[in-house]
């Protein structure tokens, strides 16, 4: 039996717009168990980057509860949210989110920053993630000087910074041509079988949720379907 | 973690650098003026209190108030030597001496000039005016018991060339058309009546100035310092009953160094507090510009924090990272409002030696005004830079991060 490490219970979100409520999350059940590899599909407006937002402790519901590793986490403060977010989850997102300023190597380190680790240690732990996502001779580009699977590699690199236990992956191929985005798929994947990371992906692409696991597929702040992927 | 955001303040601000400069500019003028302000107030404090040591708080002054005497004696009020004796006698005095000034014709060769002469007592009493008048010898030798038309002279004869060419040891000069030898020079103290006096026995000068008994100024040094006031009063009612003349109605003056020196004081207060002021405000609209700066920049970095707080940057975190910014940009400005402060009041300084030729006004610099107002123009920053730090630091993650 696998540890359940985040789990979401009737999750409600409401967006209110003057009169107009918009429910992007209506009673959402959602169970996420160490190590797996899990994929969420839907339609555009569905609530997938609603849904995984939660699930990455950056955004809090309306009602319902969600526990990550048995704790109730809408009994946290921001600053611990905060810290769960910077110790547990790491994030990578569809427009890859790279503080424009800073180079690959900055990027990487400044989640460690926040967890207070000293410079030596975050630079060789950064040189060694940009290793890894094959982008050790390009630490000292900025964002702009680089390709967009190579800012989506130096997102993965971040994001595996402070060495967390899910990554939550928003549409990483979505501004990806199909080669690079299914190279950056294979780092995800590299991910889950060599660490045995728990990685939750939404992806409108039918052949990229084949990677995972397990897909869920979201309507209308629902799942409707859930699907397992024996192989 | 500090210093990383100090590093990310200080590549923020360069990244900025347009922006940063103008909003610096504003911090700078008030910091330049306060620092200059305090600068020149501090150096004058300190002129005040070096006169005041050279002196020595226990001293007192006494001169005969302007004016004509009684009526039917027809003679300008004067001290005369019978009223330093009986100062003299005062109880808590330890002693008293009393000089003359005389302003002559002194030749020199072909030269001529006209220039105050003051008269030497002898004994204790010269060793009591030498102190309190600070008559340090740089070259030759003071005046003597023995000396009769000898006569020091002040720094300024030997660099200014006041009598044709500069003054050497042994050369002889006329006062009044009485030859003398000069046997000694002052050191220089900065003060050009005194630089440019010449100083020679008091008999002599009574001889060659026709002037048996008038004294211009006794000096008094008392025995005890913590008195002075009493001792001040004490001299006052003796020196009005031996000339006899009705309390209030006091025909000179007794004055302590802080009296003599005091108003002054008093005028700079005034200035400064009028000047500081006017840097209060310039400081408080630089403020405003660094808090109108940090607002854009908050609204500019709006994704920047987003994508902070997703990897983990707490409220706390960011609040840091945009007060220490603000802070930054005060203390750079301040850094050159500093050095152009300091440019300014040495420049004071300057026209002051040069132009007007005193010594009371100069430039005070040290280490804790220039660190103290680098921190205080920080601590401007900081403070102005509070409320945008605060509105960055509530930015929910999830919206920041849809800005566009
Ligand atoms: N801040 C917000 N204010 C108002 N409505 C919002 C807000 N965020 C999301 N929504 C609404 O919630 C619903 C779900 O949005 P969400 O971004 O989760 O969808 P999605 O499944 O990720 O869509 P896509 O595939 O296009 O990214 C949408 O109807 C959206 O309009
Ligand atoms: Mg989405």
């Amino acid at each position: 039996m696998k540890r359940s490490i985040i789990k979401l219970e009737n999750v409600w979100k409401t967006y209110k717009m003057g009169d107009v409520e918009v429910n992007a999350l209506q009673g959402l059940n959602l169970n996420i168990n160490e190590g797996e590899f899990v994929a969420i599909m839907g339609p555009s407006g569905s609530g997938k980057s609603t849904a995984v937002n939660m699930i990455g402790c950056l955004d809090v519901p309306t009602k319902g509860k969600i526990t990550l590793e048995q704790h109730d986490i809408s009994k946290l403060s921001e600053s611990e949210l905060a810290q769960i977010r910077g110790r547990k989850i790491g994030f990578i997102f569809q427009q890859f989110n790279l503080i424009p300023t800073m180079t690959a190597l900055e990027n990487v380190m400044l989640p460690m920053i926040f967890q207070g680790l000293n410079e030596e240690k975050r630079t060789e732990r950064a040189i060694k993630l940009l290793e890894l996502v094959e982008l050790g001779d390009r630490i000292n580009h900025k964002p702009t000087e680089l390709s967009g699977g190579q800012q989506q590699r130096v997102a993965i690199a971040r994001a595996l910074a402070n060495n967390p236990e899910v990554v939550i992956a928003d549409e990483p191929t979505g501004n990806l041509d199909s080669k690079t985005g299914t190279n950056v798929l294979d780092f995800l994947q590299k991910l889950h079988k060599k660490e045995n990371k728990t990685i939750v992906m939404v992806t409108h692409d039918a052949n990229l949720s084949r990677v995972a696991e397990r897909i869920e597929f979201l309507k209308d702040g629902i799942i409707v379907k859930s699907l397992d992927n024996e192989r | 973690m500090l210093k990383d955001y100090f590093k990310f303040a200080l590549s923020t601000i360069s990244h900025r650098k347009l922006r940063s400069w103008l909003t610096m500019i504003g911090i700078f003028i008030g910091i330049a003026a306060v620092v200059g302000l305090i600068s020149l107030g501090q150096g004058f404090k300190q002129a005040i209190n070096k006169e005041f040591e050279k002196i020595g708080v226990d001293k007192l002054f006494i001169t005969a108030k302007g004016g004509f005497g009684p009526p039917g004696t027809n003679a300008v009020v004067k001290l005369t030597k019978d009223d330093l004796k009986a100062i003299k006698k005062v109880s808590g005095i330890e002693n008293a001496a009393g000089f003359i000034l005389a302003n002559s014709k002194v030749e020199f060769e072909d030269e001529v000039g006209f220039f105050p002469i003051q008269s030497i007592p002898k004994g204790e009493e010269r060793r009591l005016l030498a102190e309190t008048q600070s008559l340090e010898i740089q070259e030759g030798r003071n005046l003597r018991d023995s000396d009769g038309f000898s006569a020091i002279i002040g720094i300024g004869f030997v660099e200014k060339e006041l009598l044709g060419r500069n003054l050497r040891l042994r050369n002889k000069i006329k006062i009044n058309d009485k030859d003398f030898t000069i046997v000694g020079v002052l050191e220089k103290t900065g003060d050009p009546g005194r630089d440019n006096s010449i100083f020679i026995p008091e008999d002599t000068l009574r001889e060659v100035f026709n002037e048996p008994d008038k004294i211009d100024t006794i000096m008094v040094k008392a025995a005890n310092v913590e008195n002075m006031q009493i001792i001040a009063e004490k001299v006052t009612n003796d020196l009005r009953r031996f000339r006899n003349v009705k309390k209030d109605e006091e025909d000179f003056d007794v004055q302590t160094p802080e009296q003599l020196l005091g108003s002054f004081g008093d005028i700079l207060n005034i200035v400064q507090s009028v000047l500081i002021g006017i840097a209060a405000i310039s400081l408080l609209v630089g403020g405003i510009g660094i808090a109108n700066t940090m607002y854009t920049a908050v609204i500019e970095r709006t994704k920047e924090i987003g994508i902070m707080k997703s990897v983990g940057a707490q409220n706390k975190d960011i609040l840091l990272i945009f007060i220490i910014e603000s802070g930054l940009l005060g203390a750079l400005g301040g850094l050159i409002g500093v050095v152009i402060g300091f440019g300014l009041s040495k420049s004071v300084e300057f026209i002051a030696k040069n132009v007007i030729g005193t010594n009371l006004i100069e430039a005070y610099f040290s280490y804790t005004l220039f660190f103290g107002a680098l921190l205080f123009s920080f601590f401007i920053g900081a403070l102005f830079g509070l409320m945008p730090a605060r509105q960055a630091a509530s930015l929910q993650p999830v919206e920041a991060l849809r800005f566009k």
